[in-house]
């Protein structure tokens, strides 16, 4: 079935009608959970550390950002591991806390 | 609106669910075999869940006009130990034959390690022996660019397996172009906090086009919604997407992926 709705034909008004306030109070939000962080005690967290990197997507002026955080929070390795030694995923990639890739 | 939720663990939902998905205008559920949220102790505890998903679950849903269809395997996140898995595997082709089984799902992968590979493979090979569609769950967050890789590979390496009869679920803005070239078909999770959003949704449908393309809720014991498949369709609507457009993802694709299984049928 052919798109009736493309991004030729809407305008960016439009755009930012539909959803700046959502998103103006979501990038409140990420600001307050960073300072909140840097507030506490302790090691900058690794998860932490690849929001700040992402955050730094947002603003590059680049397509595809979605995409491209995506890709910069996965596991860049192509073989499997030799075993999986939990079930859960922390939502940012780490080699020292992600089981390492079979040789 | 008429859709479908074509991924969704009814199991873990409650009758009220089942209340509102129809008032919100759903027709059909498929419910994929899936990690209860603890490792079952014996191959005999799947058994009592596939009688479960073949015998119980479809009487909960015709009480609410819904048809029920499933898919069964065992999950990844229970396949890291083989000889337990085989055991498990070795149960399933005597519920093949029940009349609201679709196929092998949801296999796949978990953490995307050497067992769990092999136990994708074996699946993969079941459903190839018995002519099954399939459905895969892929990896979540930093392992699913990975784990997809290494799915869409297994596929291929069984060459008797048509791509076409193969949906390889929960793709985001890095996955689903690479699921899309393959040949398969490619399920959006709408998630309140990982996978999809239903704007992220929309977003992929008008990036990467409307085929071979469904969403879904996901719907089961965790954060989730089983409404989530009417709201992507209000995410559409208030974007101007026109509504063959909306009930081509909602209805028309499920249909046209599930019905390749002559146990689909819903009623026109």
């Amino acid at each position: 079935m052919p798109h009736d709705v493309t991004d030729r034909n809407r305008t960016r008004t439009q755009v930012a009608d539909l959803y700046f306030m959502e998103h103006r109070a979501k990038t409140l939000d990420v600001a307050a959970f960073l300072d909140r962080h840097d507030r506490a005690a302790g090691d900058e967290d690794f998860r932490v550390a690849q929001l700040r990197q992402a955050a730094a997507i947002l603003t590059d002026g680049k397509p595809d950002r979605a995409k491209r955080i995506l890709e910069l929070m996965s596991d860049p390795t192509l073989e499997p591991i030799a075993r999986a030694g939990s079930k859960g995923a922390t939502g940012a990639y780490a080699p020292t806390t992600t089981e390492r890739a079979k040789p | 609106m008429r859709y479908i939720d074509p991924h969704i663990h009814m199991v873990s939902r409650t009758t009220d669910d089942y209340r509102h998905m129809a008032l919100a205008g759903c027709v059909a559920v498929t419910e994929p075999a899936f990690w209860a949220g603890f490792d079952r102790s014996s191959p005999q505890g799947f058994y009592d869940y596939f009688r479960q998903l073949t015998e119980t679950e479809p009487r909960r849903a015709a009480a609410h006009g819904i048809k029920h269809f499933t898919w069964l395997c065992i999950n990844p996140k229970e396949a890291e130990d083989p000889v337990f898995a085989r055991e498990v595997i070795a149960l399933i082709p005597d519920f093949l034959d029940k009349p609201n089984v679709l196929g092998i799902g949801e296999i796949g992968l978990n953490k995307n390690s050497c067992n769990e590979l092999s136990i994708l493979e074996d699946q993969i090979a079941l459903a190839d022996r018995h002519n099954q569609l399939i459905l895969v769950h892929t990896p979540h967050l930093e392992d699913k660019l990975k784990g997809t890789r290494l799915i869409i590979d297994a596929i291929r390496r069984n060459t008797r397996i048509d791509p076409g009869r193969v949906l390889i679920d929960h793709v985001e803005e890095h996955t689903v172009r690479a699921v899309l070239d393959a040949g398969m078909w490619a399920g959006m999770t709408l998630y309140p906090d990982s996978k999809c959003t239903a704007q992220r949704a929309a977003d992929i449908i008008e990036v990467y086009g409307n085929e071979r393309i469904w969403i879904n809720s996901a719907g089961d014991w965790g954060h989730s919604d089983p409404l989530a498949v009417p709201k992507a369709a209000l995410e559409m609507r208030r974007r101007g997407h026109l509504e063959a457009s909306i009930q081509n993802v909602t209805f028309d694709n499920p249909q046209k992926f599930l019905g390749q299984s002559p146990r689909f049928k819903i009623d026109e």
